[in-house]
């Protein structure tokens, strides 16, 4: 049990241990939707609500369901059975009640399920033994920590658009070599804050 | 022991998610009963909210062309969404030109139902019906093509003109899905639907009619089509086909000389060998009933040994040069493989025809 209080873990998990660009996990859809700001803001905020939703749910599955039944192997399975299942839930909900919003994030809603950065939020909240409240603050920081590094992605190769990228790194490659610098750049917060 | 609590425990959480999931839907995807309005109050129709544009349409039978069965990947189900149908989709953009876009052409198995709808369809897409029929025939015509005829039971009139196609449907893993065929047999027999079908490995709707038996019951909507022969005598008909893009031709050419005894028509087909030839004997008769009509036929591979050819040879769109000449009023319809069509649309308008229609496949 880890005794940081809930607010450091959440500013550690957007800076010092950004889920992206220190673990790299969710990069396939941090590739393949940065194209745009407009788009990458919606799904960064879909992404945050999803992981922030998915990790209290995981938490009290997996704290009050599958712990006291032995079943902690389970956890990778359930784990992305809830995600699915919520995604879903999410899906429906938002068609219902705005579907401005909708259709604003369109087929990225659903993308969500396969993004390893929500399964990987909740499987770090296990590993690291944090509680509820933590878990909380993790999720959301983590989330946050997600949409901002696709949004720096997403502005940069909206600049890079109009420079004149040698050939054979055009389109995805750049975009790697950008993101490695990126990660680089956040290494710089490593000493600020630290999380296990 | 631990084995069996996981898996009751890993499934009693999928059926209460999945649970969870239906109950949600059944409360959230419900939009109550909307209005869908057909061309500005023509058939204006209640439905109930949350399905497809096409589940709808279909449930009130109104057929538009559907292949692919709802899954939005064949772009037939177009129809103009002046209101209420939301924003485009992603799933629809890849199918729709911009000008499609622009005017509001809209895929309906994409469109949901949220809100009062207002479609427009065009008058010939709500005549369209769904039909039943036996199989009277199913003749062998070369090693891969058969002619099937279908006898109508329910209704037992289709009112279609030449060069109009039928959806059949066809029994698949998946459910049923529509293929389409084009409609062989003349206007004037309006009992019966005549489909020319070739053998496409693999292929779900040719593989079900190739082996339909007398007396099995098929059932197809239709007809579809945009096609209108020129109704003017002086106007010359030319139709050039190859492959098994016979069909139309045969329809348009009976239905011509039924009305037009003394019309031009000119009928060019395409053929790779002497064993693609088909209904060669069946046009030469007609020929020379009617003077006016020219049938030429022409093969693109050179002959085998010990067979003989008495027509043209080379690809078909060099007969249309050659027998052709340019400055006549002609209405043309060609049929056949998109090459094909491209080459003879080429040497038509070379010719001065203007009007000319195609079927690509």
């Amino acid at each position: 049990m880890s005794d940081t209080s809930a607010w450091v873990i959440f500013i550690a998990a957007i800076f010092t241990n950004n889920i992206l660009l220190t673990n790299f996990l969710g990069m396939c859809s941090f590739i393949a939707c940065s194209g745009q700001i407009k788009t990458s803001l919606g799904l960064g905020t879909a992404v945050t609500f999803v992981m922030v939703m998915t990790t209290m749910l995981n938490y009290v599955i997996y704290h009050f369901v599958l712990v006291p039944y032995g079943l902690g192997h389970l956890q990778f399975i359930v784990f992305i059975a809830v995600i699915a299942a919520f995604v879903q839930l999410v899906e429906m909900f938002v068609e219902r009640f705005s579907p401005k919003l909708y259709f604003a994030l369109g087929i990225f809603l659903p993308l969500i399920t396969v993004n390893c950065a929500i399964l990987g939020a909740s499987l770090f909240m296990i590993i690291r033994e944090y509680t509820f409240v933590q878990s909380v603050g993790f999720g959301l920081g983590a989330g946050i920590g997600w949409a901002v590094a696709i949004l720096m992605l997403a502005g940069l190769r909206q600049k890079m658009r109009y420079s004149h990228v040698p050939k054979a790194f055009e389109g995805v490659p750049i975009a790697m070599i950008v993101t490695g610098v990126l990660a680089m750049a956040f290494m710089g917060f490593a000493g600020m804050v630290s999380i296990q | 022991m631990i084995y069996l609590l996981s898996i009751v425990s890993f499934a009693g959480l999928v059926v209460a998610l999945a649970a969870g999931l239906m109950v949600a839907e059944r409360f959230l995807v419900t939009y109550g009963i909307c209005k869908l309005d057909i061309n500005a109050g023509e058939k204006p129709l209640e439905v109930d909210g949350g399905q497809t544009l096409l589940a709808c349409l279909y449930a009130n039978d109104i057929f538009i062309p559907s292949a692919c069965g709802g899954k939005g990947t064949c772009g037939h189900c177009k129809i103009t969404v002046t209101s209420g149908g939301g924003p485009i989709l992603p799933t629809e953009t890849p199918l729709l030109t911009r000008k499609e876009i622009r005017s509001g052409v809209r895929l309906a198995c994409q469109v949901k139902v949220r809100e009062d709808i207002y479609v427009r369809i065009p008058s010939d897409l709500l005549n369209v019906k769904m039909f039943t029929s036996t199989v009277e025939s199913s003749v062998t015509l070369t090693y891969d093509i058969k002619e099937i005829t279908l006898r109508l039971e329910e209704p037992a009139q289709i009112n279609q003109r030449p060069g109009q196609y039928v959806q059949v449907q066809a029994p698949s893993p998946e459910g049923p899905v529509f293929r389409a065929y084009s409609i062989s047999s003349p206007a004037h027999e309006p009992n019966i639907v005549q489909l020319v079908v070739r053998l496409v490995p693999g292929g779900i709707g040719s593989t079900y009619l190739h082996n339909v038996e007398p007396g099995d019951t098929v059932n197809f909507t239709g007809p579809y089509g945009e096609f209108w022969l020129n109704e003017d005598p002086l106007v010359e008909i030319v139709c050039v086909g190859g492959g098994c893009g016979m069909a139309p031709m045969a329809n348009i050419i009976y239905t011509l000389y039924e009305k037009w005894p003394d019309r031009v028509c000119w009928l060019f087909f395409g053929c790779r060998t002497t064993k693609d030839v088909f209904y060669l004997k069946e046009f030469e008769e007609l020929a020379k009933k009617h003077k006016n009509l020219h049938v030429v036929y022409a093969l693109s591979d050179t002959l085998e040994e010990g067979e003989t050819w008495d027509g043209e040879t080379g690809f078909i769109h060099l007969s249309v040069d050659k027998y052709l000449e340019a400055g006549v009023r002609r209405q043309a319809f060609l049929c056949g493989p998109p090459l094909m069509i491209e080459a003879v649309t080429r040497v038509l308008e070379e010719k001065g025809t203007e009007d000319i229609f195609y079927d690509e496949f």
